[in-house]
């Protein structure tokens, strides 16, 4: 049992967990991708949104307490708090007709 | 076109509220009109300025820049409003025993139009900003749906000014002699509400990292989403699911107001040239 735990430890560290870095998330043709994104409960997290469109997109969640801005062909972060397992969902406010994802906190 | 009329009207009114709240205490001041219009102006060429170099904004203090910026201009809006707030309680009294209503009015306006005019700046900057990248994004698509959203933009900007002027006409029906007072509440809990979304944007820049856990969570009663939920936000600072951080900074943010307005509002102390009433 103990082995397990240690072994689930190991490959816990080896596959970066959320907390560890930034998320990569790109935004293209006013979709992102990935649109589910998988965060660890209770631990803030980073998503480093990439906007590939040539123009902005304001990464938009009232669940996730988060409105930013993210320009044109460039990359903004935005600060995800801790939070308590479940599904938060987010949009592309300028394009919510395709640009809709969901943070999963488990 | 729909969603050009829905995203440009809420903005519009978010704005706009702030805009009639600001009309509604200034009512009676000469040249209001003025320290209005150029907030108003002042906030549209702001709001331009922001959305062509958000990304450069962005960039700014370890990509920070948007968060800071929201922040500060933010408590810049609670300054002024506080300021009005307790201005009003220190002199409003004594200028209406003294000069009565018409003097009142025309040395408030000299010294709180350009702290109103300034809120009235930030609302439309922030609100107008993310109608011009919204817009602008459309533009730069270009293709024959273009027309149509944004005449869906002007229906939304029509609609979301029609909204706000019945808030500041509808506050207008408040007999004068109580209009102060309600202005003064409401321009309050607009202050509380600037100043807990301020604290949001301090949490999202990192630096506030304290209580950021949802105190508690209304969204099954009233969505912040809604149309309702986002006029009470602006008004009032309706937030669905608050943290600790933020309902401390409204909380406090009342307080202060209330404190200094009563201190502000009490006359200066003469010693014994006055018996107490």
């Amino acid at each position: 049992m103990k082995r397990i735990l240690l072994l689930s430890g190991f490959m816990l560290a080896a596959v970066p967990a959320a907390a560890d870095g930034p998320i990569a998330v790109t935004l293209q043709n006013h979709k992102f991708a990935p649109a589910e994104i998988h965060v660890k409960a209770n631990a803030p997290s980073i998503i480093a949104l990439t906007n590939k469109d040539a123009t902005a997109e304001e990464f938009d969640s009232t669940a996730l307490k988060v409105e930013k801005v993210v320009a044109g062909n460039s990359t903004g972060n935005v600060r995800i708090r801790a939070l308590a397992p479940g599904r938060y969902p987010f949009m592309g406010e300028y394009h919510p007709g395709t640009a809709q994802g969901v943070v999963v906190a488990e | 076109m729909l969603s050009a009329l829905l995203i440009v009207f809420r903005e519009v009114i978010e704005a706009g509220l702030i805009v009639g709240i600001v009309l509604a205490a200034t009512q009676g001041v000469p040249r209001r009109g003025r320290a209005v219009s150029g907030g108003v102006a002042a906030g549209v060429l702001g709001a331009c300025l922001v959305a062509a170099f958000a990304g450069e904004l962005a960039a700014l203090f370890q990509g920070n820049g948007q968060e800071l910026f929201n922040a500060s201009i933010l408590l810049l809006a609670v300054t002024m409003l506080t300021w009005h707030n307790v201005w009003m309680a220190s002199h409003g009294r004594e200028m209406a025993l003294e000069l009565k209503a018409a003097g009142h009015e025309v040395v408030t306006g000299k010294r709180t139009l350009a702290a109103l005019g300034v809120v009235v700046g930030v609302a439309v900057l922030r609100e107008g900003s993310e109608v011009v990248l919204f817009l602008y994004g459309i533009a730069a698509q270009g293709g024959t749906s273009n027309a149509a959203l944004l005449a869906g933009g002007a229906l939304g900007l029509v609609a979301g000014a029609a909204v706000s002027a019945l808030m500041y006409f509808g506050l207008l029906t408040i007999p004068a002699g109580r209009l102060f007072q309600v202005t003064s509440g409401l321009i309050t809990l607009l202050a509380a509400g600037m100043a807990a979304q301020a604290v949001l944007f301090l949490q999202n820049g990192g630096y506030i990292n304290a209580m950021t856990g949802t105190v508690w969570n209304t969204s099954w009663l009233l969505k912040e989403d809604s149309i309702p939920g986002r006029l009470l936000h602006t008004l009032v600072g309706y937030v669905e699911a608050p943290d600790g951080a933020q309902i401390l900074a409204y909380l406090g943010t009342i307080l202060a107001i209330l404190l200094l307005m009563r201190v502000a509002g009490k006359p200066a102390p003469r010693p014994r040239a006055q018996p107490a009433e």
